[in-house]
């Protein structure tokens, strides 16, 4: 089958951030995402918190530079003062027009 | 007031279901049995105990004046401007927090726990008093501290307040404004005669379910305040003497204007409980989003940790003592009946 290598961008976050982020996704550009609630614990303690409900996990499927655009975002904007995880994936899809 | 009295009324709370709920739900958690809320029927028994109070409180509406009104909700707003910022001011000069820490605690402290104004209810109704059915207003009105809490923090922090402008948003969209609010135009719409249609679900007099789930609501309470009592130990006694000192002073001056602006006794304790209270799930999540750079463990911990069991233990006792004294003693305020 014919498949085209598009980016997957996987954001793990504090729940507070959840609105925020999905507009910043689709600024930047993101035509969809997949949203679910999630549970973890890194080295901020954040997700200790029972408060912030639970954490975030956006995913979303999305042309390589606009994986770079929000990667970018997430650093000048997020990195600092929140926790947040943000990585991307490679992966292969049929019917890329669907998403880039 | 008598003796006997005293310990007559002391009695009846120890005796109450609700009090004997809360306290199941201490020793629950102390032994630590498996006995476990779940969290979504948690939510749900909130969005109802709510919803019914607003509700309860449109349909006794009916007959208030506004002049009976304005003047307990002026009460109410002063002190949504004066408890923040008292608190704001305090953490920084004499605790020499930084802004975003300061803000923080104050936007907690200056907002309402939906859970402590719903166990103040508890305790009217455990002493069989009424209170006006205006008061759901009143926690509306109280929970636009957390804005004022903000706004000193951003202005201490020289950042613009544009962000002020969606936490204005989510304050007036909270769920604990819409639910009271709205239930409590549903109530003035339907009044009593459509009201008694639903009573049987909710009701807060005998005939209604209100006060057996409110019951269920306390067991839940008696845990959630058991399992925050070991917090105690883990900060330091000056986040300690804020987080017991403080509630006491709020709802100290919630009481007291509450009388003096006119309210029942029922009605003054609860806007006691109101000031008092220190939120924990909504404030915290709007200090989050809007300082992040102040400590989680700092606002979260005095608030959840300490203030809340305190007051459900011992902090709203004291201040139904309190307002009993100051009705009956200074202002001579009116004792409304039971079961509206």
């Amino acid at each position: 089958m014919e498949t085209t290598t598009i980016s997957l961008v996987t954001i793990i976050a504090e729940g507070v951030l959840r609105e925020r982020l999905l507009e910043d996704l689709q600024r930047l550009g993101a035509r969809g995402w997949t949203i679910a609630e999630v549970q973890g614990h890194g080295i901020s303690g954040i997700s200790e918190y029972f408060w912030a409900g639970s954490q975030v996990r956006i995913e979303t499927l999305v042309s390589p530079a606009v994986g770079e655009k929000i990667l970018a975002y997430l650093r000048e904007h997020y990195f600092t003062d929140y926790s947040v995880t943000a990585f991307v994936h490679d992966v292969r899809v049929v019917r890329a027009e669907r998403y880039v | 007031m008598e003796l006997a009295e005293t310990l007559g009324i002391l009695q009846r709370n120890l005796f109450s279901p609700l009090t004997l709920a809360f306290v199941l739900g201490m020793i629950a958690t102390l032994v630590k049995s498996d006995i476990e809320f779940p969290e979504q029927a948690y939510k749900f028994i909130a969005f109802y105990l709510m919803f019914a109070i607003g509700l309860n409180g449109g349909v006794e509406l009916a007959g208030t004046s506004f002049q009976t009104f304005v003047w307990p909700a002026l009460a109410t707003i002063f002190l949504a401007i004066l408890l923040p910022t008292a608190c704001y001011c305090i953490l920084r000069t004499v605790f020499r927090f930084d802004v975003a820490n300061a803000a923080g605690v104050a936007a907690l402290y200056g907002s309402v726990s939906s859970v402590t104004f719903v166990a103040g209810i508890g305790v009217v109704e455990t002493a069989s008093i009424g209170y006006e059915g205006f008061i759901p207003t009143l926690a509306a009105l109280a929970e636009w501290g957390i804005i004022v809490a903000l706004f000193w923090g951003r202005l201490g922090l020289k950042a613009p307040n544009d962000a002020i402008g969606k936490v204005v948003q989510e304050t007036l969209t909270g769920r604990s404004v819409i639910l009271l609010m709205g239930g409590l135009l549903i109530g003035m719409i339907i009044g009593e005669q459509g009201f008694t249609r639903i009573a049987v679900v909710f009701s807060q007099g005998p005939e209604g379910l209100f006060r057996g789930v409110l019951v269920l609501f306390l067991i839940e309470m008696g845990m959630v305040a058991a399992r925050q009592l070991r917090e105690f130990a883990k900060v330091g006694p000056r986040m300690l003497a804020f987080g017991t000192v403080v509630p006491l002073i709020m709802g100290v001056s919630g009481a007291s204007l509450g009388a003096f602006s006119g309210l029942s006794l029922g009605g003054a304790f609860i806007l006691a409980a109101i000031a008092g209270s220190a939120s924990y799930i909504d404030a915290p999540a709007a200090v989050r989003a809007t300082f992040p750079q102040a400590n989680p463990s700092i606002y979260l911990t005095s608030s959840l940790g300490i203030t809340l069991p305190f007051n459900l233990l011992i902090g709203l006792p004291l201040l139904f003592a309190y307002t009993r004294w100051f009705c009956y003693s200074v202002v001579g305020c009116a004792v409304l009946p039971a079961g509206g």
